[in-house]
């Protein structure tokens, strides 16, 4: 079964300038910083290289936040699988969730074993990946 | 008075007039932090719930659509059915009086049956063309609808109202909750698609015990919206109830407890109640547990009915609950609880077994939606 997915885009411009002041400041900032350092005044370099890469970093991350906030609604869910079973030897098969399918429904499906039509529905499920097992535990 | 020189010789910078201009806006922004730190706080929250209400929005509409495109696939209706499905999605229910409580009970059992009386006729108004088991399924796609118009709704009333009295309070306290609300309606958002297509629900596995442990025995209907049926186990005979399927119904199991045990005069040993039930974060998906008392969800109708004809008729109540998670109680039932459903059977004859004697007579009862699961 597949998930519905939309896409919005929704990045506010007035965060975009902040984003954009705040990575000019700290361009500027570094440019002091290695000035200064030419001039020997390794206390204002540190100062100013500090604080620069500190908002270097803090704008890089506000931009990639604001990839982010481009809202992703999905809503994937694993595929269904609906387990058939030969009510006379047991033999099993699992297949994919066809509409109308539901548990002890009787179908018209021939036994490849026994080859009588005593196949039922014994369960429907679906199986969810490793990964969003991990995340849940976690 | 502090000349600029003054103030300047306290920070660290040379006499040129980037280093200034850089020196007030760093100074700036710390006055601005010290006065408007909370503002600034409560307008990144705001962006945050505004966030969420668009997601819930997109949810709503989705589902709305969902709904419509349903209808008008199984239900073949003459009119466009889009303003009956605004209408549905509308729809409220007010309490009973709980000022004065005797008999509230009794009250809200007669607003529920009303309300689903009403539902349903409304269903069939707008699908003329659906049979039972695509009305209970269409009703159970308006009702997922339902909860996510009104989820939003709500949202976005506390986002409103906190955007115009800019009370951090307010916005705070749906912040705060919103996580729990988001994965809620993701899990309703999740379901739509197995409600429109009949897929069994992480909510129907008691209801799946019951139909594995009365299959290949003869049925009958019982109030209401239940089948029962007599399974012999271990020595015992084994009244077994269950909602009827496959469409989305949870029947009144209370009722039907209570009209077994009266019809049997009270001649039963044990009742066994199975049922769902939320597990705490850590647990395990499909985790068995046993307990005491009345194992029904819901709105405490059917738990008051059983545990008042138990007592009359001094009938010990046992429950069994398969842990699982809140989205996976409306999501398509995932393979964990699927396979929890032997252990579940396992469970009920060792108690069988450790409490009753052979030649008794006993109640099990599979509690939840039955969309997608026979009998």
């Amino acid at each position: 079964m597949e998930g519905t997915v939309s896409v919005a885009r929704r990045v506010s411009p007035f965060l975009l300038v902040i984003i954009l002041v705040t990575f000019v400041l700290s361009l500027a900032s570094i440019y002091e910083g290695v000035d200064a350092y030419i001039k020997n005044d390794s206390t204002t370099g540190n100062f100013y290289l500090t604080m620069g890469v500190t908002t270097l970093a803090i704008s890089t991350y506000l931009l990639f936040q604001t990839r982010k906030r481009m809202l992703r609604l999905a809503m994937p869910l694993s595929p269904l699988n609906t387990t058939v079973e030969c009510q006379k030897c047991g033999f099993k098969n699992v297949r994919e969730f066809q509409r109308g399918d539901f548990v002890f429904k009787q179908t018209e499906d021939q036994c490849p074993k026994c080859n009588e039509k005593t196949m039922s529905i014994g369960a429907i499920f679906r199986e969810v990946k490793e990964k969003e097992k991990t995340r849940e535990a976690g | 008075m502090l000349t600029i020189q003054q103030v300047s010789q306290l920070l660290p910078g040379q006499d040129n007039i980037l280093s200034w201009i850089m020196q007030i806006i760093f100074l700036g922004i710390f006055v601005v932090f010290m006065f408007y730190g909370q503002r600034i706080q409560m307008y990144i929250m705001i962006r945050e719930v505004e966030g969420s209400l668009f997601k819930l929005k997109m949810m709503r509409d989705e589902a709305r659509k969902a709904a419509i495109t349903a209808i008008n696939e199984v239900g073949k209706p003459q009119v466009d059915p889009t303003a009956q499905v605004d209408r549905f999605l509308e729809y409220f229910a007010i309490t009973p009086v709980d000022l004065d409580p005797a008999g509230i009970i009794w009250r809200l059992e007669h607003l529920l049956d009303v309300a689903d009386a009403r539902f349903k006729d409304d269903v069939k108004l707008m699908a003329p063309q659906a049979d039972t088991t695509q009305i209970n399924n269409l009703e159970l796609t308006l009702e997922v609808a339902l909860t996510l118009n009104v989820i939003y709704k709500i949202i976005r009333h506390f986002y409103l109202l906190g955007k115009k009295t800019l009370s951090l309070y307010i916005i705070m306290q749906v912040q705060m909750i919103l996580p729990l609300i988001m994965k809620e309606a993701e899990a309703h958002a999740g379901a739509l698609k197995a409600v429109q297509l009949g897929q069994p629900i992480g909510d129907g596995v008691g209801a799946l015990v019951a139909a594995k442990l009365m299959h290949a025995y003869e049925k009958t209907k019982i109030e209401k919206d239940c089948v029962v049926a007599t399974v012999p186990i271990e020595g015992r005979t084994a009244y077994v109830l269950k909602a009827e399927g496959p469409g989305g119904n949870v029947g009144k199991p209370g009722e039907a407890i209570k009209q077994v045990i009266e019809q049997s005069e009270g001649k039963i040993s044990l009742a066994i109640v199975i049922d769902a039930a939320g597990k705490l974060e850590g647990e395990k998906t499909g985790e068995v547990a046993e307990g005491l008392g009345v194992a029904i969800g819901g709105p405490q109708v059917d738990k008051y009915k059983v545990e008042e004809t138990a007592l009359k008729y001094k009938v010990p109540v046992n429950a069994i609950a398969i842990k699982e998670d809140i989205g996976d109680v409306i999501s398509p039932m995932r393979k964990e609880i699927s396979d929890a459903v032997d252990r579940v059977i396992e469970r009920i004859k060792r108690l069988i077994r450790e409490r009753t004697k052979e030649g008794d007579f006993i109640i099990i009862a599979g509690i939840g939606n039955t969309i997608g699961i026979g009998q």
